[in-house]
């Protein structure tokens, strides 16, 4: 008998020679894992959009020559949901002359902070849980202690912030990850087509013992920056409305010119006897 | 070097030595013999790899023994049916004037045009939609100019299309060469009986071939776009049913084949049709190859950034284009308020973001283009055609038309106007802005060839 109810129909034309596949990777994996790890689920992709970044109080009046901020650097979910379920852990990677430079943060909020005076591009390193992801990846952040108008005394009060969005993209998920994600809000899930079966999500596993993964309530997320794709798409939508108002134009002309100066029957030209 | 003096600066002894230096290499690169410097030069200054002239028979001079006159004298050719008397310089040696035929004579070449007798035609030749009369029209013109049957078509008298021509000489002569040969086994390797003319391919084929030629660029990229990813498909079918059971029913490989359905125009005649398709998406198949590659080589990612898949797709798509076409992408997306990189790289502002990237390449060498046409154009009108009829027209049109020239940069209308009207080169050019769609713009003024 073939592996229960798991058969993904897969998107081209080879879902008949399927059943066959699964017998073959029953029979080889034998560890203990979970059947069918290696089974990925092909044509769709997950995605995780986080956004990282860092912000940087200047110190004030506790500021002294090698310690005028406070900063703090963080990967966060861009809705604010913890990541642990993708993440397993983040490696920090700062400036040579903070001791012990190589920051590992092991538990969701994947967050650092530290004191200093100078701004340097911090490396951050993202692992995934082995059943998401065997390859690390990585990412890079300016930090940035000064603000952009230099007018006045720097205030305690308001911090500079400097975030960027990014999305995670999985294209090859394998079917245990996809199930483990599928209604975790973290995780942008496509729709799946009606004829697809996948095992039961697991409810979403929290690998803090408070469970506050997420950022939602942190400390620093009324700094947290807002972003919205509708704002980009509208003004790239009337951007190519333009360019493409433009090219009408200009094909209008080259075919007004192009068609002129030919006396000769414009049939003829193109046989050959 | 009196401003070196003036400037004190030291005059360099060096290129004088170099000049002696370069001298002498240069003479033993040189090896003509028999023939001047300037014509060797003409053959790059490289010696032929197949001596086609012996050179030491270029400067023989002829054995002084003989005597050499030029004489302007009458003569005959063979290719003339008339008494017209023609004269020309002729070579005589010692008082012989040379014999033979006028040699250009065996280049009068003509056609076996058959021609049928009154009561073959009756015979054998009738035909609904042919008079008599036409037909020996058609024949007399096919002598006369030798099958040549765009200028037969021209001529003739009721309109008549090449192929209905063709047709109805080829299977007329057929049909005379079968009736009149003793036996059909004698004839059958006649090449008119051979191969006899198909109107309804040669229709079909020129119709393919028309449409061919006449794709535009971006509906070449997309068939090419089309192949490369039924490729890819195929390669990926035929390497996974290589991994499964032998004994699974293959099923058709329908990926070349809806490809080709794909194509549009000339899918009824497949193989020359899609040769010659090939061959025209041969030059643009790399950069959607790259594309489709570049999709491909993402998937084999584990894992990546959203921002690293648009810069990938993005390099793809440009992989084209020259530095500078980049640079003035990216002035365009600046003029229309866009960033370079979107600030919220999700999966739709990535795909718009691209997107808006390849239409803006398409403009560009669309104005390019545009701009080609018109330096053509002018330089049609300013040089030695000066009297066509057409060429009136043709500039007027030119200035009349409600249109812009479009500059460099094309202007949206954003709020960096003083940016923008510096970087502007070239005087008098209207700039283009959104908000006023028709008469807003100065008429251009009539172009120079010198402009462009």
């Amino acid at each position: 008998m073939p592996h229960p109810a798991t058969e993904a129909h897969v998107e081209d034309g080879g879902s008949a020679s399927k059943p066959q596949r699964i017998i073959k990777l029953g029979k080889t994996t034998e560890d203990g894992d979970k059947k069918g790890t290696n089974k990925r689920v092909k044509d769709f992709e997950l995605c995780v959009p986080i956004v990282y970044g860092t912000i940087a109080f200047y110190l004030g009046r506790k500021a002294s020559e090698s310690q005028s901020h406070k900063w703090t650097v963080y990967v966060r979910g861009a809705t604010n949901e913890d990541l642990g379920a993708v993440i397993k852990h983040v490696v920090f990677q700062l400036h040579p002359s903070f001791n012990n430079p190589t920051r590992v943060v092991e538990s969701p909020p994947f967050e650092l902070s530290e004191c200093g005076w100078g701004e340097f591009e911090i490396g951050i390193s993202l692992f995934f849980h082995s059943n998401v992801c065997d390859k690390k990846l990585d990412l890079f952040h300016f930090l940035k202690l000064y603000p952009e108008d230099e007018s006045g005394p720097q205030s305690t009060k308001k911090p500079v912030v400097m975030e960027s969005y990014n999305e995670i993209v999985f294209p090859d998920p394998s079917e245990c990850f996809f199930a483990r994600v599928q209604n975790h809000p973290a995780v942008l899930v496509p729709r799946l087509p009606s004829g697809f079966s996948l095992p039961a999500p697991a409810p979403v596993e929290n690998t803090n013992d408070k469970g506050r993964g997420d950022t939602k309530d942190h400390l620093l997320s009324q700094w947290f920056m807002n972003f919205s794709e509708a704002d980009e798409l509208l003004k790239l939508a009337s951007a190519r409305q333009q360019v493409q108002a433009h090219i009408v134009k200009l094909r209008r002309e080259l075919s007004a010119i192009g068609g002129m100066p030919q006396p000769l029957k414009p049939a003829s030209s193109y046989e050959c006897s | 070097m009196d401003a070196k003096d003036i400037l004190g600066l030291p005059k360099t002894p060096l290129p004088i030595a170099q000049e002696k230096k370069s001298r002498p290499h240069k003479d033993s690169q040189r090896k003509p013999d028999g023939i001047s410097r300037e014509v060797y030069a003409l053959t790059g200054g490289v010696a032929p790899l197949m001596p086609s002239i012996d050179v030491s028979q270029l400067k023989r001079r002829p054995p002084s023994d003989e005597k050499i006159t030029w004489q302007w004298l009458p003569f005959t050719s063979s290719a003339r049916k008339d008494n017209l008397q023609l004269y020309h310089w002729v070579r005589v040696v010692n008082g012989v004037p040379p014999t033979g035929d006028y040699s250009f004579a065996k280049y009068n070449k003509s056609v076996d045009v058959i021609r049928y007798t009154d009561e073959e035609y009756a015979k054998y030749l009738t035909d609904p939609k042919w008079t008599k009369e036409e037909t020996d029209q058609l024949f007399d013109l096919c002598e006369r100019f030798d099958l040549r049957f765009i200028i037969i078509a021209d001529r003739f008298p009721t309109p008549r299309t090449v192929e209905e021509l063709k047709d109805r000489y080829y299977s007329a002569s057929r049909a005379i060469l079968v009736a009149r040969a003793p036996s059909p086994g004698e004839v059958a390797s006649h090449p008119l009986v051979k191969e006899p003319y198909n109107v309804t391919q040669e229709i079909e084929r020129k119709r393919a071939l028309s449409m061919v030629l006449s794709q535009t660029k971006h509906q070449e990229r997309k068939d090419a776009e089309v192949l490369a990813e039924a490729k890819r498909i195929a390669e990926s079918r035929m390497a996974a049913r290589a991994a499964e059971e032998p004994d699974l029913p293959v099923p058709p490989d329908i990926g070349p084949e809806s490809a080709e359905r794909a194509i549009g125009p000339g899918d009824t005649i497949s193989p020359s049709n899609v040769q010659v398709h090939a061959a025209a998406a041969a030059p643009s198949t790399s950069v959607i190859a790259d594309n489709s590659s570049t999709l491909a080589s993402l998937r084999m990612l584990k894992v990546y950034l959203r921002t690293y898949a648009l810069e990938q797709m993005v390099q793809a798509a440009s992989s084209s284009a020259g530095l500078r076409t980049i640079k003035r992408v990216e002035q365009t997306l600046q003029d229309l308020g866009i960033n370079l990189k979107p600030k919220v790289p999700t999966k739709a502002v990535c795909a718009e973001h691209l997107e808006l990237r390849k239409e803006i390449l398409t403009l560009l060498n669309l104005q390019k283009q545009l701009q080609y046409k018109e330096a053509e154009g002018s330089s049609f009108r300013d040089g030695s055609y000066g009297d066509m009829p057409g060429t009136a027209k043709r500039s007027q049109r030119a200035v009349d038309q409600d249109r812009t020239f479009v500059p460099d940069t094309i202007s949206f209308g954003g709020d960096r106007g003083v940016k923008r009207e510096q970087k502007r080169k070239g005087p008098g050019r209207a700039s283009e802005t959104p908000s006023s769609p028709a008469g807003a713009h100065k008429r251009p003024r009539k172009m120079k060839a010198s402009d462009l």
